[in-house]
């Protein structure tokens, strides 16, 4: 940054340092005081880096023949550390299910605070890294230029720790506005709605600056998922604080008004952070890694649009059965169903992508990770539509088929099209020829496969017994069941779903193992893939 | 007319007739006659020669 535009920088920091000093000595509970510390603490930061780094003398022109990269290293960093944090968590609430006395009777380690954490943690700490971090990847490369506004594309990536730091930590102090995957509280928002704007604003400038005629379709998926999160998040956000200095607020919304608000929000979160961003993902990746162009352009515009006309329509599927109008339920599981259709279009665009290329599956262990991705991309939006079916719908609602189905798409799909990516970028990113090993990747895919396969499975019978259980009559017309006896039957199945968790986390372990020793610059000599897997003689 | 039932008459009458216009001149478009080769210089994108090296 020129001289100028630091000391602003500087003034700017010093006054917000001041700000969330005076809101945390003014703050009516402590959870507002604590986060306006820490706001503050992330401010005195900024001062102290920025202090370090000024220099009057002239800037010489640099950079302009080179990627902006070094944001990519940290945001892979990231996505490791936020992923590994994420799946921890994951595997001590499940075990909490399984094992109630693991909550420790305190309050902060209560499952109904570290579950927000956990979802918090692998969606929008893990994926969403994986999102900012690939975009930013993906959309210098095929604009062939460097990132638009470079210091504002590192205050989105710290003003995006910031944000997750202050979600987590008053998930655990017990702050939320009980909205399902958007719990922080108004003034996290209102940081978040900053941050994301600033996104907006680098990617869209970097568009503008390509020295390629045609913004190529990976950064369409990437775009709307930025455009679309962005308003979700507003308009669900909406809320009245008790005060400028309480943490508590109250939405603009109630009653059924602020639910179909509420799953609108929720399930587009699934439908453009959890699938149009890592379908940006998908189309550039997946192309690099089989050296191969994605099997149809067309298609893969006519999977853009159809995802994005159809998907902001499914939400009412959420609130099947509700005070929610009829109409407007049917309306939901209509649009759910003909998502099928550009869901699997999608999918086979990305595996077609193989498409006499299929041989590198059998060497490529980070190819076959992006392909099991596609895979269970296919499979997820098949059995999502399916779910939202009023009448199978009336059977797997709020049991833990939904759990289970929403662990196929996250584990299956995000996170493998993630890992894939990672390695993919880790190598090109530190400047190495190749990975640590590849045998480990090969490890790390069969661990997590094993994984997903016990989690799913085991939810599946687990909901499929758990609503048949609840919906079971004698012939006097009373329930057969008491709650608490179905939570009994569900034991083995919570522990089955703890142990595919766990093989998940291992699996992920395994890949920081490989990465940290690839950014070391160590190559392991393995045996070439090809041989060890031996076909019977 | 009440607010509710305008906007719901319009929806499901102007609105999803424009939608679904505008949804059927994106097919069109895509699909239209010398849109293949164009289609498939965009496809390779990502695999050409990129230009320039990281900032190591």
């Amino acid at each position: 940054m020129d001289p100028l535009s630091t000391m602003f920088a500087l003034a700017a920091s010093l006054f917000s340092v001041i700000l969330a000093l005076y809101a945390s000595s003014q703050a009516e509970d402590f959870i507002f005081g604590f986060h306006m510390l820490v706001f503050a603490a992330a401010g005195g930061l900024l001062i102290l880096y920025l202090a370090r780094t000024v220099s009057f003398q002239q800037m010489t022109e640099k950079g302009e023949a080179t990627y902006s990269d070094g944001i990519i290293r940290y945001g892979v960093i990231a996505t490791l550390f936020w992923g590994i944090v994420g799946f921890l968590v994951g595997v001590l609430i499940a075990s909490q299910l399984a094992f109630p006395s693991l909550n420790l009777d305190l309050e902060w380690t209560s499952f109904g605070r570290l579950r927000p954490l956990h979802t918090s943690a692998v969606i929008f700490a893990f994926g969403g890294n994986a999102l900012i971090a690939t975009s930013f990847y993906c959309v210098q490369r095929t604009c062939r230029t460097r990132l638009a506004f470079e210091p504002l594309a590192w205050f989105v990536f710290w003003g995006y720790q910031l944000f997750i730091v202050l979600a987590a930590t008053g998930y655990v102090l017990g702050s939320t506005q009980a909205k399902e995957y958007a719990e922080p509280e108004w003034y996290v928002d209102i940081w978040l709605t900053i941050v994301w704007v600033s996104y907006l604003l680098v990617f869209f400038f970097t568009l503008l600056r390509r020295r390629e005629p045609h913004i190529y379709v990976a950064n369409w998926f990437y775009l709307g998922f930025i455009v679309t999160v962005a308003m979700l998040h507003v308009v669900n956000g909406l809320a009245v604080p008790v005060s400028p200095f309480s943490s508590v607020s109250y939405s603009a919304f109630s009653g059924v008004q602020s639910a179909l608000v509420q799953w609108w929000y929720g399930h587009n979160a699934v439908g453009f952070f959890l699938t149009a961003g890592f379908l940006g993902m998908m189309y550039y990746f997946v192309p690099k890694q089989a050296n191969r162009p994605v099997y149809s352009y067309r298609l893969s515009i006519i999977h853009f649009w159809s995802v994005i006309f159809l998907y902001i329509w499914a939400g009412p599927h959420h609130l099947h059965y509700t005070a929610l109008p009829d109409w407007a339920q049917t309306l939901g599981m209509v649009f759910s169903i003909m998502l099928w259709m550009p869901s699997w279009g999608g999918m086979i665009n990305g595996l077609m992508t193989l498409s006499g290329a299929w041989d590198k599956l059998r060497t490529d262990p980070i190819l076959r990770m992006m392909v099991a991705s596609i895979a269970f991309y296919g499979m997820a939006t098949f059995e999502g539509p399916l779910m939202s079916i009023k009448s199978v719908n009336a059977l797997s609602h709020y049991t833990d088929w939904t759990i289970g189905h929403v662990h196929s798409g996250a584990l299956g799909w995000n996170a493998l099209i993630s890992f894939g990516a990672i390695y993919y970028l880790v190598p090109k990113l530190w400047g190495r020829r190749e990975l640590y090993s590849l045998q480990l990747v090969n490890w790390h895919f069969w661990i997590a496969m094993m994984g997903i396969v016990i989690y799913a499975s085991s939810m599946w019978v687990s909901g499929i017994m758990q609503g048949l259980m609840w919906r079971e009559y004698n012939a006097d017309g009373f329930l057969v069941y008491s709650f608490a006896e179905t939570v009994m039957q569900m034991h083995p199945f919570y522990v089955l779903r703890a142990i595919g968790g766990l093989l998940f986390l291992i699996g992920g372990l395994i890949m920081v193992y490989n990465i940290w020793r690839t950014i070391r610059g160590e190559v392991k000599v393995d045996q070439p893939i090809s041989q060890v897997i031996t076909v019977g003689a | 007319m009440e607010l509710y039932t305008y906007l719901r008459q319009m929806a499901d009458s102007w609105g999803l007739l424009y939608m679904m216009l505008v949804f059927i001149g994106v097919v069109i478009f895509a699909f239209r006659p010398g849109s293949k080769e164009f289609y498939e210089t965009h496809a390779r994108i990502p695999l050409d020669e990129e230009l320039k090296d990281h900032d190591k």
